[in-house]
């Protein structure tokens, strides 16, 4: 379970997080969705440590965000880093390797080992295992990403908009394996989405921000309705519910 | 991976430093070998703490043609031996102890450096270009300022600074030879030690983090360690302006790998073989006074050309 409580923070005096309290809890695929500016991709950080915290308190589980150790929370939080970040010169198995790393600091064992084996399968990546990250596709070199993020074994999974630059199939195929994650793995994933029918989608909740707090939490087909289109985004969009399932008109 | 080729580089480098321990060597044993050794035991100091400099300052620029040396470090050290000695006076300088001249140089460098290389990486770390630019700047008003001091000196000052502005392999005082490199090795083992945590920093910042690093202070203690190595090989010989860059983009392409674990002994192999048997030929085959640092600086210069036109920098 994430639980924040009374998260502020301040970018150039310009508040982009107000007091924000919120409660994630474990198991399942939960999206951040709101308008640019909303703070959701400050929220995520702050979870995930990428910048120090100003005010407020974030636990993971047992693990407060700043006080705890970073190789203890690498055990148990992982970020899948953008894109552009992959080191070209790394191999597909190379780079999955270092998911291990918070366990064996640079001194693999055999068991470290399978667990990458097991992660290049899960995500077949076991042809591409030898090929170097710059001879692969966008799609290709993320789910090596994912896979490392897998092997790192940890409770929860943290994405910033990862579907950005992805074509319709490899964001559907993206979107799939983290629900699979979630279900058959045990992972607790939190994702930043811009487009609300793949939030809508592939989330099991959805907590939509605006101006730095909270507005909406709850199901998909609770969260989505027009009403919170237009008191989020302000805008009149239309929502469409076919079998039970919601879809937004654009 | 790779143990064969850098057994090989292991072997060549044996070779180039026996040959030039024993070739040509004419007259008292007892004279001859403990003056070379010498001389081979601070190229080899030089080598090690140039590669070892360079690969880490490229690790945490994730950039492979950048070496503190194009950063602006050598015109640093310039403007700190010309501001010395303006200071101080050429007499009082030149009769410092060498050790005191030693520890002085180092001291000032490594306080210069640290600044230079933090402000550099902490304004623009995540702005390639921009940090470039200003390294070229810093370097140009680093240079203008140093030929201000010269012009205003005496000229006898003057021959002093131009004495120690180019690097030259002579003859080193013992107690000199050993605190280089006592300050040497420190700061390659804690590198080495390390290594690991290297190749997890290369691979960038939210990855490091993810990953359990501390980018910032990685950053800091690799920041100590690149001012510590390129300050002492640099008050002990001079500035070896591209010798870093050759070195290390050679030593990529013999072993092609991000493994600090094997990079680093790679590259500190090939910049030994490249300053001993480079010192080698010249001095033996050629018998021409050159400095080797001629040679090298000619051909890293080219290596530095076609890094940055064949492809984009990273």
């Amino acid at each position: 379970m994430i639980t924040i409580t009374d998260l502020s923070y301040d970018r150039d005096e310009t508040p982009v997080l107000r007091g924000v309290d919120l409660t994630l809890n474990a198991g399942g695929v939960k999206a951040l969705i709101g308008p640019n500016g909303a703070g959701k991709s400050t929220l995520l950080s702050l979870i995930a440590r990428l910048i120090p915290m100003q005010s407020g308190r974030i636990m993971v589980d047992d693990l407060e965000i700043g006080a705890c150790a970073n190789d203890v929370l690498a055990r148990r939080l992982a970020i899948l880093p953008q894109a552009s970040e992959a080191a070209p010169l790394l191999t597909v198995r190379e780079l999955v390797g270092f998911g291990r790393y918070p366990y064996h600091k640079g001194r693999p064992t055999a068991a470290d080992r399978e667990k990458v084996e097991d992660a290049l399968a899960t995500f077949e990546l076991q042809a591409l295992a030898e090929r170097r990250l710059d001879s692969l596709s966008g799609g290709q070199r993320q789910r090596a990403q994912v896979a490392m993020i897998f092997a790192q074994d940890t409770d929860y999974i943290l994405l910033d908009e990862p579907l950005n630059n992805l074509d319709i199939a490899a964001s559907r195929g993206l979107m799939r394996t983290l629900q699979d994650l979630a279900q058959h793995h045990a992972r607790t994933i939190v994702i930043v989405l811009h487009d609300i029918n793949y939030a809508a989608a592939y989330a099991n909740e959805i907590v939509a921000m605006k101006d730095g707090g909270i507005v909406a939490q709850g199901a998909p087909q609770d969260v989505v309705t027009e009403a919170m289109l237009r008191e989020v985004y302000g805008t009149a969009a239309a929502v469409h519910r076919i079998d039970g399932r919601v879809l937004v008109g654009v | 991976m790779f143990g064969r080729r850098l057994l090989l580089l292991t072997l060549g480098l044996c070779l180039c430093i026996a040959l030039y321990l024993v070739w040509g060597a004419r007259g008292n044993w007892g004279f001859v070998l403990p003056f070379r050794a010498n001389k081979l035991a601070a190229m080899l100091l030089v080598a090690l703490s140039v590669s070892s400099a360079t690969v880490l300052f490229q690790t945490i620029t994730r950039n492979s043609i950048l070496t503190p040396s194009v950063m602006g470090f050598d015109a640093l050290y310039l403007l700190t031996l010309t501001a010395l000695i303006f200071v101080l006076g050429g007499q009082s300088f030149m009769q410092l102890p060498a050790i005191g001249q030693f520890l002085v140089n180092t001291v000032l460098m490594m306080g210069a450096a640290l600044a230079l290389f933090g402000t550099l990486l902490r304004r623009g770390g995540s702005d390639l270009f921009r940090m470039i630019l200003t390294g070229i700047i810093f370097a140009g008003l680093f240079r203008s300022v140093t030929s201000f001091l010269q012009r205003i000196i005496d000229p006898n000052e003057f021959m002093v600074v131009q004495a120690n502005s180019f690097a030259r392999f002579a003859r080193v005082e013992l107690p000199l030879l050993a605190l280089a490199g006592a300050l040497t090795l420190a700061a390659l083992g804690a590198a080495w030690h390390m290594r690991h945590r290297l190749d997890v920093l290369a691979l960038g910042e939210q990855t490091a983090i993810s990953l359990g690093e501390s980018p910032r202070r990685g950053l800091f203690q690799v920041l100590i360690l690149v001012s510590v190595l390129v300050s002492v090989s640099t008050a002990l010989v001079g500035p070896m302006a591209f010798l870093g860059l050759l070195v290390v983009s050679v030593a990529r392409q013999i072993t092609p790998t991000v493994s600090h674990a094997v990079l680093l002994p790679s590259a500190g192999l090939v910049s030994a073989i490249t300053l001993v048997g480079g010192q080698l030929v010249l001095e033996r085959a050629l018998q021409s006074s050159t400095p080797l640092v001629v040679v090298v600086d000619v051909l890293g210069g080219l290596v530095f050309l076609t890094l940055l036109l064949r492809r984009t920098p990273r």
